[in-house]
C-alpha cells in the first residue's frame, strides 16, 4: 500500500524551475531517503508536500485518495508529519506541554499529559524528559520532541529535513533507532539527506534528485555509495583542460591546524591544514554545511578561530581583522554580497569602504577622487550602475561585480573566493570565474570554495574536499574522478577511497 | 468577490523623502477627534497649531526660542542613530550638560565673557560625553544594550538634580528647589534685544552645520553611516565598527550636553528640575522625523517647537489641556513610524 504518491510536481521559483515534473512514491513502513545536491529540489517537494508550497503542477495523493494540500494545517489533518532543521518548540513550556500543544483540547491536566508522553516514548523508543523545560535540552533533545509532536498530532508519515545536520554522532545513533521502531510500527518516514553513508545505513529506498529532476528510484539492497554519489553528482565524465600547467611556486596562503566553532557552538572547523601557492586555485568541494562558510569566515577575518595559525606570505594574520587582512594583501570575495555590501550606501561609496583613508584629503572625504575610481572600476568591471546608484538596486551579478571590483583592485597577493557565482545568472557567472583566472594567472593565490563541483573541476588545479569541517583529502584537479569527490563529498577519507569503491564494484 | 492582498514592492526613492511631509495632514485627521472630544474646533485649533505662532514677530521669536534645545537633541540622537546607536538618553545627557552649566555658573565668579561662554560650552559638551561614556563603553565592551542602559540612565540623573537641588546646591533664598543664579559671565547673551532668544541658537545651526559636514563630507561620517546602514558590511569592509559607534555615542551626549547647558545659561540662568521635561525624548521624534539627515532634523525641530508654542496659545486661546500639544507630537511620530513600514508593501487585487 502506497502512503505517499506525488506525481508530475512542477514548482516554479520565478525562472528557476525548483521541481521539474517530479515523481515521488512512499510505501507504509519504509525508510524513504530523498538524496540530492544542494537546490536539487529535495526541500522544496517535501515544502509541497507539508502544504508550505503549492506547487504549479501535479497530483498528490495519500493512501490513494487525491487531496489538496492547502496549508500544514491540511497535511497534518491527513497524517503528514514535517520536522524541519528549525525547530518550533515554546522554550519555556516542558517537553509534554509542547507534544500536547495545539493538540490539547481546552483543559489541560499536566499528569496526564506527562503520563501520555511517557508512553508515546517508550511506544516509539523516542527518549524524552517530559517535565524537563525545553530551553534546557540539547539539540538533538529538541528534536526528538519535534517528533513526538508530530506523532502526537496522529503523523503516518514524517518527513525529516536534514534531521542529522545538526546533531553529534551519539544524538543520530539514538535518531536511527527511533527511526527503526516508527518503522516497525509501521509509518513511513522521508528521510532528506546528503549523507551517502546516512542514507545505506537507515533507509530502504533512496529516491535521487538532481537539478529538480528526477534521477531515479533504487533498493538499498541494489546499490551502493559509489552508485549513489554517480547518480547524485550526475556526471559521467568530465575534462576541462587546465589552461596551460602551473610552474611550483611559493606558498602564499598556509593554514595550519585550524579549528573554529561555528554558530551553535559546535566545531565546524577540525584542524584543517591547506597551503595555497602563487599561480594556483586551491578547490575546497563539499556538500554546504560541512565547514565552508566558517572557513571562509576565518580567512575574512569575520570569525575568531578557536586554534591554529593562518598566514599570507610568511606573515602571521591568525584572528586579523578585516582591515587587517585587506592590508596583508587578502582580496576576499565573501558568500554572502547582500551582507557585505552596504545597500543603502551608492556603487562609489561602497567601492572605497575599505580605503577611505586614502580618499581623505585635509579631513574631508575627497569626492572628486571617490566618483573617479567609481567611473574607473565600473567601465574595467563592466558593472552596470552609476557611481551615484544605491547598490541595492544592482542585480546579485553586478553586487558581486562591486565586491570583486573593490577587493581585486587592489591586486591582492592571496584571493579567498567563497560561492562566488551562486545565484549568478551564466554570463556574470563567466565573467567572475574569468576575473579569477585571470587572478591565477597573475600570480595570486586563489582559494575557491564552493559547493558546485562543476566550478571547481572548471577553475582549480587542485581540489581539497571537506566533510564534517575536516579535509579528506587533496587531488590534483587532472587526476580526480566523479566518484571519487563524490565519496570524499560524503565523508570518505583519501585513504580509504581505494577500499570503499573495491567495495562498491563488487 | 473582490480579493486583495498585501504584497512586499518598496515605494519609489521620492516617495520617502515625501512622508514626513504627507505624515501631517494624516495626524491631524487622526486627532480631529481628540481635539473634538475636548470641546474644540479643530480648525481653529490647527490655525492656532500652525499659523498663529507664525503671525507675529513675538511669536516667531518663541519659536526659535523653543526650537533651540529641539534642535540639538533632535541633532544628537541622529548623529547617535546614523551609527546604528540607540541613544535614548538626550534626556539624560542634557541634564548633564544642565548640572555642569550650573557648577560652572557657581565656581566662575567673576569671570570675562570672553572666558565664561568657551568654558560654559566646552563644559556642557563635556558633560554630555561623561554620562553617554557609561553605556557606550558597555556597548562596545560587553554588547550591553544600549536602549536599556541610556534609558535608564536618564531617569537616574533626575534624581541626581532633584538631589542636588534639594541639598547641596539649593539656593537658599528662592522658594523653590533651584541652584542659585549663575554668574554674568556665564550668561549666553541675546541674539536679539528684549527677547528670549539667545546665543544657544546659534550654537545649535552651527551643531548641525558641522553634523552635516561631518556625515556626509568626511571619512568618519561615511563610516558610521555604513555601520549604520549595515554592520556586518562595514566589519567585512575593515570598518572598526565598535570605535566607530563609541565615537558616534561620545559625540552624541556632547551634543545634547549642549541643550542642557543652553537652558541654564540662555533661558533660566540656574539649574531648576523641570528644564528638560522631556526635550531629549523629542529629540527622538525629531531625529526620526527628520529622516536622520541633519537638514531634515533642523526643519522637523523648527515644526516640533512651532507645534509646543502653538499648543500653548492653543489650549488657552480654546481651552483645551496643554498635553493635547504632546498628544498631536505623539500620533505624529506613530504616523510618520508607520509611512516608513508602510511603503515597503502595496496592496493588490489577487
Amino acid at each position: 500500500m502506497l502512503a505517499i504518491q506525488m506525481q508530475g510536481i512542477v514548482k516554479r521559483f520565478g525562472s528557476l524551475l525548483a521541481n521539474d515534473h517530479v515523481h515521488f512514491e512512499l510505501a507504509e513502513g519504509e525508510i524513504h531517503a530523498l538524496l540530492g545536491e544542494n537546490g536539487a529540489g529535495k526541500t522544496t517537494l517535501m515544502r509541497i508536500l507539508y502544504g508550505l508550497y503549492r506547487p504549479d503542477e501535479g497530483e498528490i495523493r495519500v493512501k490513494g485518495q487525491s487531496v489538496v494540500i492547502r496549508s500544514p494545517k491540511d497535511a497534518i489533518q491527513a497524517g503528514i508529519g514535517m520536522v524541519t532543521q528549525h525547530f518550533t518548540l515554546v522554550p519555556t513550556l516542558t517537553v509534554a506541554e509542547n507534544v500536547v500543544l495545539g493538540g490539547a483540547g481546552a483543559l489541560l491536566d499536566p499528569r496526564r499529559m506527562q503520563a501520555d508522553v511517557r508512553a508515546a516514548s517508550q511506544r516509539y523508543g523516542i527518549p524524552v524528559k517530559p517535565d524537563a523545560l525545553v530551553r534546557q535540552l540539547s539539540v538533538g533533545e529538541q528534536q526528538r520532541v519535534e517528533i513526538l509532536k508530530a506523532l502526537a498530532r496522529n503523523a503516518r508519515v514524517l518527513i525529516l529535513d536534514e534531521p542529522t545536520a545538526v546533531l553529534v554522532p551519539q544524538e543520530v545513533e539514538v535518531l536511527f533507532e527511533a527511526l527503526n521502531r516508527l518503522r516497525k510500527e509501521g509509518l513511513s518516514v522521508i528521510f532528506i539527506s546528503h549523507k551517502l553513508y546516512e542514507v545505506m545505513a537507515v533507509c530502504d529506498r533512496i529516491t535521487v534528485l538532481r537539478d529538480g529532476r528526477l534521477v531515479g528510484t533504487v533498493e538499498k539492497s541494489a546499490t551502493n555509495q559509489t552508485d549513489l554519489a554517480r547518480m547524485m553528482v550526475g556526471r559521467e565524465s568530465f575534462g576541462v583542460a587546465r589552461q596551460g600547467e602551473r610552474a611550483q611556486g611559493e606558498v602564499l596562503l598556509r593554514i595550519e591546524n585550524l579549528s573554529a566553532r561555528g554558530k551553535k557552538g559546535l566545531t565546524a572547523l577540525d584542524n584543517i591544514s591547506l597551503e595555497v601557492q602563487a599561480g594556483e586555485i586551491l578547490g575546497i568541494a563539499g556538500v554546504s554545511g560541512n565547514g565552508q562558510s566558517e572557513l571562509s569566515q576565518v580567512l575574512e577575518g569575520m570569525l575568531k578561530p578557536s586554534s591554529g595559525k593562518v598566514s599570507v606570505g610568511g606573515k602571521d594574520v591568525t584572528a586579523a581583522s578585516p582591515g587587517a587582512l585587506a592590508e596583508a594583501g587578502v582580496g576576499r570575495i565573501p558568500e554572502d554580497r547582500h551582507a557585505s555590501v552596504v545597500a543603502e550606501l551608492s556603487v562609489a561609496e561602497n567601492l572605497v569602504l575599505d580605503q577611505l583613508e586614502a580618499f581623505t584629503r585635509g579631513g574631508s572625504l575627497d569626492r572628486a577622487a571617490i566618483r573617479k575610481n567609481a567611473e574607473k572600476l565600473i567601465g574595467e568591471y563592466q558593472i552596470k550602475a552609476g557611481p551615484d546608484d544605491h547598490t541595492r538596486t544592482l542585480s546579485g551579478g553586478n553586487m558581486q561585480k562591486v565586491l570583486l571590483a573593490r577587493s581585486l583592485s587592489r591586486s591582492p597577493r592571496v584571493v579567498i573566493a567563497a560561492e562566488p557565482t551562486r545565484g549568478l545568472d551564466v554570463g556574470a557567472t563567466d565573467y567572475v570565474r574569468a576575473r579569477l583566472l585571470e587572478q591565477r594567472s597573475r600570480g595570486a593565490a586563489v582559494l575557491l570554495i564552493s559547493e558546485d563541483l562543476d566550478e571547481i573541476l572548471a577553475l582549480a588545479d587542485r581540489i581539497a574536499v571537506i566533510y564534517e569541517g575536516r579535509i579528506m583529502g587533496v587531488l590534483g584537479a587532472r587526476d580526480a574522478t566523479v566518484e571519487q569527490l563524490g565519496l570524499m563529498m560524503s565523508g570518505t577519507p583519501l585513504e580509504r577511497l581505494a577500499e570503499t569503491m573495491e567495495a562498491g564494484h563488487a | 468577490m473582490l480579493r486583495l492582498r498585501l504584497e512586499r514592492a518598496p515605494a519609489p526613492l521620492w516617495f520617502r523623502s515625501l512622508i514626513p511631509v504627507i505624515a501631517v495632514p494624516v495626524t491631524f485627521l487622526l486627532t480631529t477627534i481628540l481635539i473634538l472630544w475636548a470641546g474644540a474646533d479643530p480648525l481653529r485649533a490647527y490655525y492656532e497649531f500652525l499659523i498663529k505662532p507664525l503671525a507675529s514677530r513675538v511669536s516667531l521669536i518663541e519659536v526659535l526660542v523653543k526650537s533651540t534645545p529641539l534642535l540639538l537633541t533632535g541633532a544628537s540622537v541622529a548623529f547617535a542613530f546614523s551609527a546604528g546607536y540607540w541613544n535614548i538618553g538626550a534626556e539624560g545627557q542634557l541634564y548633564a550638560g544642565a548640572i555642569a552649566g550650573a557648577w560652572l555658573g557657581m565656581v566662575l565668579k567673576d569671570v570675562s565673557p570672553v572666558i565664561g561662554i568657551p568654558l560654559m560650552i566646552a563644559g556642557g559638551f563635556l558633560a554630555g560625553v561623561l554620562w553617554a561614556l557609561g553605556p557606550a563603553l558597555l556597548k562596545v565592551r560587553l554588547n550591553v544594550d544600549e536602549v536599556v542602559t541610556t534609558l535608564l540612565l536618564n531617569s537616574v540623573i533626575v534624581f541626581l538634580v532633584s538631589y542636588l537641588l534639594n541639598g547641596p546646591w539649593r539656593d537658599p533664598v528662592s522658594m523653590w528647589p533651584q541652584s542659585a543664579t549663575i554668574a554674568d559671565g556665564t550668561v549666553f547673551f541675546k541674539l536679539i534685544p528684549r527677547s528670549r532668544l539667545h546665543l544657544g541658537f546659534l550654537v545649535a545651526l552651527v551643531a548641525i552645520g558641522v553634523e552635516w559636514y561631518v556625515l556626509k563630507r568626511t571619512a568618519l561620517g561615511l563610516r558610521m553611516r555604513a555601520v549604520g546602514l549595515g554592520k556586518d558590511a562595514a566589519r567585512f569592509a575593515g570598518i572598526n565598527v565598535n570605535r566607530t559607534m563609541l565615537t558616534a555615542a561620545l559625540v552624541s551626549g556632547g551634543i545634547a550636553g549642549l541643550a542642557g547647558v543652553g537652558e541654564v545659561a540662555g533661558i533660566h540662568f540656574h539649574l531648576i528640575e523641570s528644564i528638560s521635561d522631556g526635550l531629549g525624548y523629542s529629540g527622538i521624534i525629531i531625529a526620526t522625523l527628520g529622516g536622520l539627515h541633519p537638514f531634515g532634523v533642523g526643519l522637523a525641530a523648527l515644526f516640533i517647537g512651532l507645534i509646543d508654542t502653538g499648543a500653548q496659545t492653543v489650549s488657552q486661546a480654546l481651552n483645551v489641556p496643554v498635553y493635547l500639544g504632546t498628544v498631536v507630537q505623539a500620533a505624529l511620530l506613530l504616523v510618520t513610524l508607520s509611512l516608513f513600514v508602510l511603503q515597503n508593501y502595496r496592496i493588490r487585487r489577487a
